[in-house]
């Protein structure tokens, strides 16, 4: 089948298979392989992006139901050479190591801050990125460059 | 994954021909549980019909004391109405912000995990859930394990909850999963005190001995002394029938004290 998505601002027309997931369309596809699949069973949040402005893990949606959709992965957040704040914070807090969750947490982040109306603590922090797992950094400094980047966003 | 094909449905007729003409479909509408089950070919559908774009189906809508929940509204959309705090709440401690960004109550219902939060508020508030040819009493609608009172292709509109006096959801979360190892819903209503189990048994169940004892003293204290019964509960690696016995109570006490705040 057909669908039609906007991507990182691009409208693009793509082939896929009934039963190919949004992952699939933007790694597969789209080549846009910042987007990364960590499991098999909707837990780890490494491949969240935005599906009309809200984070999603894009391993659990059939491509089909993001027919016409608006997607924004990681390849999407940086002004040309300019990073995003949240990606600026992250590499100033060291809140990555071996970096295989940091596009799922990074765009977890954004959606987190820019969805609450007040400035966030750690706790909530913590508890809004629940759906993201890291194995290497032990959270810590990714807390901190949330708290860091919500100053700037 | 498995191959099925993927059928977009515009109406609720639509999406009940489309089923009825498969030999083998599935309603899909967040996915959050759909998709996962498919990955691991616990689900091997034919076809797949997509309810999420049905129009007017994910309305939320509030009137004559009635909070009116369409199948499709995700967990994120209910927990931002104010009209049922405790069932706001409840929507809002649903797995992790990505699961509730697409995850339906439509959905939740129809699957009937056990360890699922929603039953107990369909339980717990005397919800009624309607579907695309009745009404069924949230008493009536949670049969056993995963298993509910809706017919083959049967499909879930709305949840009509009539707004209590006062309510409160206490849940005992599995810390990776955020599923319910017990969740208790304790609701006061204009046809009296009503508690709803989560996670505890097959299907989510009301308990009538904790119903009497807090219509007549709605205070924490009310509860000791009032044996659960464990012998029909789930026992597995995350908690014991004994232990989920024990949460019963103590997640009531905590709704209670919370509720009377
Ligand atoms: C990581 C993770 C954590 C989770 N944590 C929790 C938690 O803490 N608490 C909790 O309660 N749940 C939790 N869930 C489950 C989540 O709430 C699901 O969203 C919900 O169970 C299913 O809703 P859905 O819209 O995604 O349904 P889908 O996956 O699309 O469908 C589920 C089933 O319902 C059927 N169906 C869907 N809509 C209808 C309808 N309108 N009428 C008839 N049948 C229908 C489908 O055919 C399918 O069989 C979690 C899920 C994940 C992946
Ligand atoms: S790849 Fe793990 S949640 Fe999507
Ligand atoms: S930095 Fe390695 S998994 Fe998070």
């Amino acid at each position: 089948m057909k669908i039609n998505i906007t991507v990182n601002g691009a409208e693009q027309a793509v082939d896929v298979a009934d039963n190919a997931l949004l992952s699939d369309v933007l790694r597969d596809a789209l080549g846009l392989t910042g987007t990364h699949i960590g499991c098999d069973t909707s837990q780890c949040g490494a491949c969240t992006v935005h599906l009309d402005g809200r984070s999603v893990k894009s391993c659990t949606i059939l491509a089909g139901q993001a027919d016409g959709g608006e997607v924004t992965t990681i390849e999407g957040i940086a002004n040309g050479e300019e990073l995003h704040p949240m990606q600026v914070a992250f590499r100033a807090n060291h809140a990555l190591q071996c970096g295989f969750c940091t596009p799922g947490m990074i765009m977890s982040a954004i959606d987190l801050v820019a969805s609450s109306d007040e400035p966030l603590n750690a706790e909530q922090v913590r508890e809004g990125l629940e759906g993201n797992i890291c194995r290497c950094t032990g959270y810590h400094n990714i807390v901190k460059a949330v708290l860091d980047a919500q100053a700037n966003m | 994954m498995h191959r099925f094909n993927f059928r977009q449905a515009s109406s609720i007729a639509e999406a009940h021909s489309t089923h009825a003409a498969s030999d083998d479909a599935v309603y899909i509408a967040g996915g959050m549980t759909l998709i996962p089950s498919l990955k691991l070919r616990l689900a091997s559908p034919n076809d797949v019909v997509d309810l999420s774009r049905i129009d007017g189906l994910s309305t939320i809508s509030s009137a004559g004391g009635v909070l009116s929940v369409g199948a499709t509204a995700r967990h994120c959309d209910v927990a931002q109405t104010t009209d049922i705090p405790a069932l706001a709440s409840l929507a809002s401690r649903i797995g992790d912000a990505q699961v509730r960004n697409c995850g339906t109550i439509g959905g939740s219902l129809a699957n009937n995990d056990p360890a699922a939060d929603y039953p107990a508020a369909v339980v717990g508030l005397g919800a009624t859930v309607h579907t695309n040819s009745r009404a069924i009493a949230g008493d009536e609608f949670f049969v056993d394990l995963f298993e509910t009172a809706l017919e083959d292709g049967e499909i879930i509109t709305r949840v009509d909850f009539s707004i209590p006096s006062r309510a409160a959801y206490a849940k005992f979360a599995n810390p990776a999963s955020r599923f319910a190892i017990v969740g208790v819903m304790v609701a006061e209503t204009s046809s009296g005190v009503r508690v709803g189990v989560t996670g505890a048994g097959a299907c989510a169940f009301r308990m009538s001995s904790f119903e009497a004892a807090l219509s007549s003293n709605m205070s924490a204290s009310a509860l000791d002394g009032i044996a659960v019964d464990s012998s029909e509960f789930n026992d597995d690696l995350h908690a014991s029938a004994q232990y989920r016995a024990n949460l019963v109570t103590v997640m009531a006490k905590r709704a209670v004290a919370q509720l009377t705040a």
